[in-house]
């Protein structure tokens, strides 16, 4: 939530005084009344704000957690093998109640793996090396700075959060019109074809399962964040590397940060990005 | 006036009771997608938009070609199309209607639709798509139940529908700009991802709106007794000549820059569409089909001897809505789609449900349209037996 108490009630007093209180300067900054509602209150409706009159807004965070103001993955291409990538969908599938559908056209899948020439269709060539050929690549929502699935979303049910750039889903206000699908670049996107609950092979209490009829995708652990605790699948690839003595195949970090793990792994190493060509700016970085 | 709508010949009801189960299975066949999910689709995570979304967009072009009928009379003082002004309109306002129910039937979360107008979000296509559609729907309505109320008195239309008249002829551009727009600026996709888009949507959809219009207007005169006019359906023609010319130019101006430039992404989905990709072939016989009746009907659309014959034009017309149909309605949706990102090939093929649906829609289209034109049509031959 963007609004803490104080700002919160300076809108609302400012709401409820009416346009005069307003410093027409700032109206006429931004051409759009709704964009400077928005604006204004960090993401909520005029209808959403008029709720927050009876319902106190919950914009705490505990003092524990992880903050940043760019998230960002760096995978290590060199570190990647079968066993890291079913440990890495083992563990984000199993926290965030993805369920395991066969079907590959009805699949949900947060994290998973492709392989070079099909996750960088304009990169490869045939004379690419064998053992960057058959490396399965870890592919996941790309969390893209200039998200063209936020620009096209018709409710902001998918969103770009402003504090730390995560791209978020709301699984309650998405209609499902998979406009977000047709404009992911990166094929992250996953739909719920099917009521996903019986699919979902063991339950974890401590997330919401989903309903048929909305998108999802990986939100880059938000609420591990949240509690101080890095990604699920970062935690299970640093585990099995340090196990097998490797360097770690995923580290997470924040971009704004210059003495972060992730801004060290990008200065020391040749990185490469998904379609950097499209402009979307993805976050998520293979080192190779 | 709407009550000249539930009286009729025996024909009128059986055509009505005919569409009446149509709305019946697709309405059956929707309540079994709304409980069990738009799984039971041929939709994937790779074409995630379907005939749904195919037909919406096909059938937007429909109902904006109502302009074409507009615009000669009201700017251009063409006296002749009076006559069929509010055929087309209440044309626009069938081919509206099925839009926002194809859009609606393809929602994975129908009872949320209204999220859109309770967060308004002016960076998304679709919001405004929302708005002009509904806006058109508005429109239609509105300036043809006045006309119609109006030639009932037998007086002339009131002076302050001129406004909603003029505001009417941008509004129909623009609502086939927008559905444009929802493709042609997402990054990633090449096929949509073109300038040209708008203008190909507007070409296609001038040709195969008048050409519906021609046939609803050939059926008008041997159904009732009211004559749209040969004058009238001969310019029409015509339009519906310019209108395919050009669509046929621009599709071809896609293919030049796609295969002298050489650029892979701009060439796999034209290559998927007309001679399969990594061995999937599923719209190769589509396309052609599209191609041969494209042909078919310029060739009777520009020779004019063909063109006057109005059997002749008749035959032309079907083929400029089945050529239009599949290319915008099939090709271009489905084709966006392949190859996915991932430049793999997943193919799409429409269930049973999917289907009954489908037809249930346009039934319902054809039963506003059978409803207005109804009216219309009856008042029409009332003032012409008053005026004989």
């Amino acid at each position: 939530m963007g609004v803490d108490r104080r700002k919160f009630l300076k809108i609302a007093g400012m709401s409820t005084l009416g346009a005069a209180a307003i410093p027409a300067t700032s109206v006429l900054a931004t051409t759009n009344p709704v964009e400077w509602m928005y604006e204004q209150t960090g993401g909520f409706t005029p209808s959403e704000l008029l709720l927050h009159f009876f319902h106190k807004p919950a914009g705490f965070k505990p003092a524990d957690a992880l903050t940043g103001s760019r998230w960002a993955m760096v995978v290590n291409v060199k570190s990647l093998d079968e066993e890291v990538v079913e440990a890495c969908k083992e563990a984000c599938h199993h926290v965030h109640n993805v369920p395991e559908i066969d079907n590959p056209k009805h699949e949900v899948k947060w994290i998973w793996e492709d392989e070079y020439g099909h996750v960088f269709p304009a990169k490869h060539h045939e004379y690419v090396a064998e053992k960057y050929e058959h490396t399965p690549f870890l592919v996941m929502c790309n969390h893209c700075f200039n998200a063209p699935c936020v620009r096209v979303c018709p409710t902001r049910a998918t969103f770009k959060r402003k504090s730390d750039g995560i791209v978020m889903m709301d699984m309650h206000r998405c209609i499902g019109c998979r406009f977000c699908m047709a404009a992911c670049p990166y094929g992250s996107r996953s739909f719920n074809w099917k009521d996903p609950r019986p699919y979902i092979r063991k339950e974890n209490p401590g997330y919401p399962t989903r309903t048929k009829g909305v998108v999802e995708k990986c939100q880059f652990c938000a609420e591990r964040l949240a509690k101080g605790e890095i990604p699920a699948c970062v935690e299970a690839a640093q585990k099995i590397s340090k196990e097998k003595g490797k360097e770690p195949a995923l580290a997470f970090g924040d971009l704004g940060d210059p003495n972060s793990e992730v801004r060290a792994l990008l200065r020391e190493n040749y990185s490469i990005r998904r379609k950097p060509e499209l402009g979307t700016g993805p976050n998520v970085y293979y080192i190779v | 006036m709407l009550e000249k709508a539930f009286v009729g010949g025996r024909t009128y009801l059986t055509w009505m009771a005919c569409l009446l189960v149509f709305m019946g299975f697709g309405f059956i066949s929707w309540l079994f997608q709304f409980t069990e999910g738009l799984g039971v689709t041929g939709m994937s995570r790779d074409i995630s938009w379907g005939v749904y979304i195919a037909n919406f967009t096909f059938l937007v072009g429909v109902a904006a070609a109502a302009v074409m009928v507009v615009i000669p009379y009201y700017i251009h003082h063409y006296k002749a199309f009076g006559r069929i002004t509010i055929l087309a309109e209440f044309l626009g306002v069938a081919a509206v209607s099925m839009c926002l129910l194809f859009i609606l039937v393809d929602l994975g979360n129908p009872v949320r639709a209204l999220n859109v107008a309770l967060h308004p979000t002016p960076n998304s296509i679709l919001f405004w798509d929302m708005i002009v559609l509904n806006g058109y729907l508005f429109l239609n309505i509105f300036i043809g139940w006045n006309i119609l109320s109006a030639e009932r008195k037998n007086s002339p239309p009131p002076r302050w529908l001129k406004p909603f008249i003029y505001l009417s002829i941008p509004w129909a551009i623009s609502i086939h700009t927008v559905t444009a727009f929802l493709y042609a600026g997402l990054p990633g996709r090449h096929f949509w991802l073109t300038a040209i888009m708008a203008a190909r949507f507007l070409a296609s959809a001038f040709a195969a709106g008048p050409a519906m219009l021609i046939l609803f207007c050939l059926i008008v005169r041997r159904t009732t007794k009211f004559d749209p006019g040969k004058e009238q359906i001969r310019t029409l023609a015509g339009i519906v000549t310019y209108a395919m010319i050009l669509n046929v130019f621009f599709f071809l101006l896609e293919t030049f820059t796609a295969f002298y430039s050489q650029i892979p992404g701009h060439m796999h989905t034209i290559q998927y569409l007309f001679g399969g990709l990594h061995g999937h072939t599923g719209l190769v016989p589509w396309m052609w089909a599209a191609t041969f009746f494209a042909a078919v009907a310029l060739v009777l659309l520009i020779v004019p001897a063909a063109r006057r014959a109005e059997d002749v034009l008749a035959v032309a017309c079907v083929c400029v809505f089945i050529a239009c149909y599949i290319d915008k309605g099939v090709g271009l949706v489905i084709g966006g789609f392949i190859p996915n990102p991932f430049e793999r090939v997943t193919e799409y093929v429409a269930t049973v449900p999917e289907v009954l649906i489908t037809l249930g829609v346009w039934a319902t289209g054809f039963f506003i349209m059978s409803l207005l034109y109804k009216v219309a049509i009856t008042v029409k031959e009332e003032q012409e037996q008053l005026k004989a």
